[in-house]
């Protein structure tokens, strides 16, 4: 199927029985209808586990900011991880560019009106991206707190950001993205003491209702003493990945995403 | 209806007459807007004119720290009895095809394929 690379993703079994009537047949299938992407999702998590590297999806409304996160994860990690980066937005190669001028690898994925990345999209990126010369890739998906939850790309972790500029309700609001966070960041907390009607205690409780169990970081991009618990995070995290991929029995099963996330 | 389309190609059918689906509040799909897409994407195709079903599950958990099972909201996920987040999801994030529903079928794929249902 992939003809870049020359991998296969696999055929698809389906469950599968039916009583015939005549010509006409009811067919029971039970089958995921997002299991075309999901197969690539796994493939692609393949690729990531064999060359050791852990992929952290980013999500977030628009505007939240994801790429400056970005940005100040590179200055704060000094090289001491090697990064590189894949970036989902409807149109132009802005960010992009600006993680380019930091001097880290990457690719921009251009969806046209797609408001999500999809596993096929990835996997189509991995190929200008050399997976062994790095330990952490992030994918920033396209700026939606709707859509993006639902696709598996093949990622380890899921992080998402909640700015405090977007209300502390977000987590009750936007339940399947939030549910699916194996971290949530409350950036631009450096605005916080402007923001009166923002309150990092009602957005844990309305994430803890939602039976998520996942970590809560307060930072500002624009300060780097605010950066040292997510920085933590990543490395643990990169870390923690390795540390599966040197023992061959628990790659076999890294299937699952988020297994490895760390506690902040 | 990619996959409707294939289960038609599969089993050698000239048309698909109904498809069903199962769709959970969790699954980030909106049953009214599958709905509305449904004839869009079906036309043109051997699916044109198909009736399409969806049942709609609830979300229910159950209790890690009292063992009770019970309906949850979508923004309120915790065990409804002790309010315990210790939950398993039992139900509500399914996106399944469930069945298809095929006319002028000239052959039979191997049902053994994945066991039945």
């Amino acid at each position: 199927m992939c003809d870049a690379c020359g991998c296969n993703p696999g055929t698809a079994t389906a469950s599968v029985a039916y009583k015939p009537m005549h010509d006409t047949a009811t067919v029971s299938i039970l089958r995921n209808l997002l299991q075309g992407n999901d197969e690539q999702a796994a493939h692609n998590r393949r690729h990531f586990d064999t060359c050791g590297v852990l992929a952290i999806n980013l999500m977030s409304a628009p505007g939240s900011g994801k790429t400056s996160l970005l940005e100040s994860t590179i200055d704060a990690l000094q090289g001491t991880l090697r990064l590189a980066v894949i970036e989902g937005d409807l149109e132009t190669e802005n960010d992009a560019r600006r993680i380019r001028a930091k001097g880290i690898p990457a690719v921009q994925i251009t969806t046209g009106t797609a408001c999500h990345l999809d596993a096929p999209m990835v996997h189509e990126a991995l190929h200008a991206i050399n997976l062994d010369s790095i330990d952490v890739l992030f994918i920033e998906n396209v700026g939606n707190l709707v859509c993006p939850a639902s696709f598996d790309l093949g990622q380890h972790c899921n992080v998402v950001l909640l700015s405090a500029t977007e209300g502390d309700d977000k987590p009750a609001k936007y339940p399947v993205m939030f549910r699916a966070a194996d971290l949530v960041v409350i950036t631009k907390g450096d605005l916080l003491p402007c923001l009166d009607d923002f309150s990092p205690a009602r957005a844990r409780q309305n994430l803890r209702n939602l039976a998520s169990h996942a970590p809560v970081l307060e930072l500002s991009a624009r300060r780097r003493d605010t950066l040292t618990p997510w920085v933590r995070w990543v490395r643990s995290a990169a870390a923690a990945r390795r540390a599966r991929v040197a023992q061959p029995a628990a790659v076999c099963a890294s299937g699952q995403r988020g297994m490895q996330a760390p506690a902040a | 209806m990619n996959e409707a389309l294939n289960v038609a190609t599969r089993h050698g059918a000239s048309r698909v007459s109904a498809v069903r689906v199962r769709v959970g509040p969790l699954s980030g799909v909106v049953p009214a807007l599958l709905q509305h897409a449904y004839p869009l994407t079906a036309a043109g195709t051997c699916a044109e004119g198909s009736e399409l079903t969806i049942d709609k599950t609830a979300i229910r958990v159950r209790c890690g720290s009292c063992g009770a099972e019970s309906e949850a909201r979508p923004q309120r996920l915790l065990c409804q009895h002790c309010d315990s987040p210790r939950v398993t999801l039992l139900s509500g994030d399914e996106l399944l095809l469930e069945s298809v529903t095929l006319h002028g079928v000239r052959r039979f794929a191997d049902i053994r394929e994945g066991g039945h249902v």
